[in-house]
């Protein structure tokens, strides 16, 4: 079959399974938008190149599917940038297609030309620059099987306009056809004898804890992960991207662990002395002072990246593999052992000794009031999507989480902005679940124009924003470590009126101010069918507590 | 407590690529990025057309190198990476030297070069050209000896390397 390289573009993504794209048109990628017209394929259009990467992104980890963004040369790709490192930094499989001027363009400082390859390598797994168009098809083969295997990430297929035009034979082609290609999903690394180790090891603790990242959510290992904290009596601190792959409510759970996590889970980590790491790679959010970190635990680190072993942490015990296979191993090898009573009566112990508490207030609105209040009317069953800051925080600490990828924030690159688009996105994904994003006045400002996209296809999302009118998290270290030299983080005098802004968008909005309005607005605002916006007045200075300032340790930590 | 600075080494990288035209920026942006120092880097087509071998040399500590080697296997063009011991490869590397020659100068500067296996490749009034081909500390060694001359340019190549065939490795 012949075809145009623009509709073996989408040919290529029907036939690994993408429908549904997010992007923005403009000039060098029209050839396929053409395609994307004629056959009739689903397309979100995004209101800025960011939005639609962010929101492919939110797709992605609703669902556990590639996310695929398209969007033209030039700017349109720059503005793919954000996107992409954020997607990378927390290992989402993204595919980004971009238009590129002609191949014969290329190099001369042509109109919307931008080295859009080079700009991605270091933020992407992988990434192309396509100049044959008899090579379309496998590249994309190539380009989905490496974003998805291992440990995924974002791949970036750069298209110059004269290659969508052109004309080649088409067939679709399967991974099992890319020559030369070595990369290897399933590292076929052999662990039996480390996991006898790894058993050994856990028959022998007194004070196991098993510290779980965003790898968890990624190989679906929840399930085993519960089993194996049951069964061998460990309790389980999460990372921010791994909320969600151990109940909070279970007896076991520490919930979250480092800067802002509670006291409990950095105090048991630092009375550990086994710390088994399922998929996580001792981020400095983490670990805070790293020689100090777990100072007393043989360290095991359980992840399918050979580079992360030893990049930060010195491990006794390395296991390279998917997780959920290692862990559903190790659970066939163990016995029901070591109840570990004294140090859950320990750990119990530092829960009663430093609870996580906030002030009520009769007249003010607090922002973890606001935070437990959605976590109570949705039952910890709604998608939670969030911006980066305190309310980021807030939302992760404050809110009940029960399953995976119900909770989706941008760890790593730490996105403001990431909230409204990657609800869209998750919403998209899981039109069966109430999608909630938690953000701030800072993060909501930061991609605003979302509200078009929620608006125009009617995506339910509900977005609640904490508004402070400060960048809290920049205020609160202004506060803590600066003597309260509030250096542009006040935002409330040039803030808009959101309710109406909201509506200007064509979006449903509310504002709460005093907390006794706040459950009534909330109920009303879920049971809408659109989406809503829920600007909440909140504290204007309360501070993310308790906190372990960068590069500190447990006995560093302020506020509990 | 004593604390023991780890030993800063030079390391050979041999690292077998795909060969397309990104190829080398995913290689050598990988080292910048993650602040790796690079000494030298040589890339060449091999025996099959569509691999390319890249030749590395870096700087650092054994922790350092071993993060190198994981991080360069990652890549996904990478098809193989290997670290090449000093006294268990052929590592080569040419140099092409212009040395202040006056006619006075001229017969010490030749026997230098006999001495390294130099060839003069120019000589004009008042200088010359040398090139030399050999291991870094050969290269080293002959400029050492020719500064005193005046060296007024240098053109090195970087060094290309290949494990040893033989099983008893020969001094280098």
């Amino acid at each position: 079959m012949k075809l145009k390289g623009a509709d073996i573009v989408i040919e290529s993504l029907k036939f690994h399974g993408v429908d549904l794209v997010f992007g923005y048109p403009g000039g060098t990628i029209m050839p396929v938008y053409d395609a994307l017209y004629r056959a009739g394929f689903k397309h979100i259009l995004a209101r800025h190149e960011q939005g639609a990467a962010h929101a492919a992104d939110g797709y992605a980890r609703a669902t556990g599917k590639t996310g695929v963004v398209l969007a033209t040369s030039g700017p349109g790709a720059t503005n793919l940038v954000t996107g992409l490192a954020t997607a990378y930094m927390d290992s989402v499989p993204l595919i980004a297609i971009t238009g590129q001027v002609s191949t014969s363009s290329i190099g001369t400082d042509a109109f919307q030309e931008a080295d859009i390859y080079g700009i991605t390598i270091p933020i992407t797994k992988y990434n192309y620059l396509v100049k044959d168009v008899s090579k379309l098809a496998e590249t994309f083969a190539e380009a989905f099987y490496i974003a998805r295997s291992g440990r995924p990430g974002p791949v970036l297929i750069d298209i110059p306009k004269d290659v969508q035009l052109a004309v080649a034979e088409y067939a679709p082609v399967l991974e099992a056809d890319i020559p030369l290609l070595r990369y290897s999903p399933r590292p076929v690394y052999e662990y039996e004898a480390e996991l006898d180790q790894l058993a050994a090891m856990i028959g022998e603790a007194e004070r196991p804890v098993l510290y779980v990242g965003g790898g968890a959510i990624i190989s679906e290992a929840s399930e085993i992960i519960g089993s194996l904290a049951r069964m061998a009596s460990i309790p389980v601190v999460h990372t921010l991207t791994g909320v969600g792959a151990f109940p909070d409510h279970d007896p076991l759970s520490l919930g979250m662990v480092g800067m802002h996590g509670g006291r409990y889970a950095n105090e048991a980590i630092a009375g550990a002395d086994l710390l088994i790491a399922a998929g996580a790679r001792f981020d400095d959010r983490v670990t805070g002072k790293i020689s100090e970190f777990a100072k007393r635990a043989r360290i095991v680190h359980i992840d399918i990246d050979p580079a992360e072993v030893g990049k930060v942490m010195p491990t006794d015990l390395a296991i390279l593999g998917n997780l959920r296979e290692v862990l559903e191993r190790l659970v066939a090898k163990l016995a029901p052992g070591n109840p570990h009573t004294g140090w859950l009566d320990q750990i119990q112990a530092w829960k009663d000794q430093y609870p996580l508490v906030h002030e009520l207030s009769e007249t003010t609105l607090k922002p973890q009031q606001v935070v437990q209040t959605i976590s109570e009317l949705t039952r910890g069953e709604a998608i939670i999507t969030t911006g980066v800051g305190q309310h980021q925080m807030w939302a992760a600490v404050f809110s009940e989480h029960r399953h995976p990828r119900h909770f989706i924030s941008s760890g790593g690159l730490g996105t403001m902005g990431f909230c409204i688009p990657s609800g869209i996105g998750a919403q998209l994904g899981r039109p069966d679940k109430l999608v909630v994003t938690i953000t701030g006045d800072g993060s909501f400002q930061m991609n605003i124009q979302e509200l078009a996209t929620a608006a125009y296809y009617n995506v339910p999302v509900k977005i609640v924003i904490l508004n402070n009118g400060y960048l809290g998290m920049v205020r609160q270290w202004q506060e803590l470590f600066f003597e309260h030299r509030y250096s542009h983080t006040l935002l409330e005098g040039g803030n808009p009126d959101f309710v109406m802004v909201a509506k200007g968008f064509g979006v449903e909005a509310f504002r709460v101010t005093r907390p006794s309005e706040l459950r009534a607005t909330l109920e009303k605002a879920f049971a809408l069918p659109g989406p809503v916006v829920i600007d909440c007045m909140v504290e204007k200075e309360e501070n993310v507590f308790p906190m372990i300032p960068s590069g500190g340790t447990v006995n560093d930590t302020i506020g509990y | 407590m004593i604390s023991q600075e780890p030993e800063i080494k030079q390391y050979t990288l041999s690292v077998l690529v795909r060969n397309h035209a990104g190829v080398l920026s995913h290689v050598a942006g990988l080292f910048a990025r993650r602040g790796y120092n690079i000494e030298s880097i040589t890339a060449g087509v091999t025996e099959r057309p569509d691999i390319t071998r890249i030749t590395i040399v870096v700087t650092g500590d054994h922790k350092i190198m071993e993060q190198v080697l994981k991080q360069c296997q990652k890549l996904v063009d990478v098809i193989n990476v290997s670290s090449l011991k000093y006294n268990e490869s052929v590592t080569r590397e040419l140099a092409i030297i212009a040395v202040t020659a006056r006619p006075e100068s001229r017969s010490s500067i030749i026997e230098i070069a006999g001495v390294f296996a130099a060839k003069v490749v120019d000589m004009a009034e008042d200088a010359m050209i040398l090139e030399v081909v050999g291991n870094a500390r050969h290269i080293d060694s002959i400029i050492q000896l020719l500064s005193p001359f005046g060296i007024e340019n240098i053109a090195r190549t970087g060094v290309v390397a290949l494990a040893y065939r033989s099983r008893i490795a020969p001094i280098n």
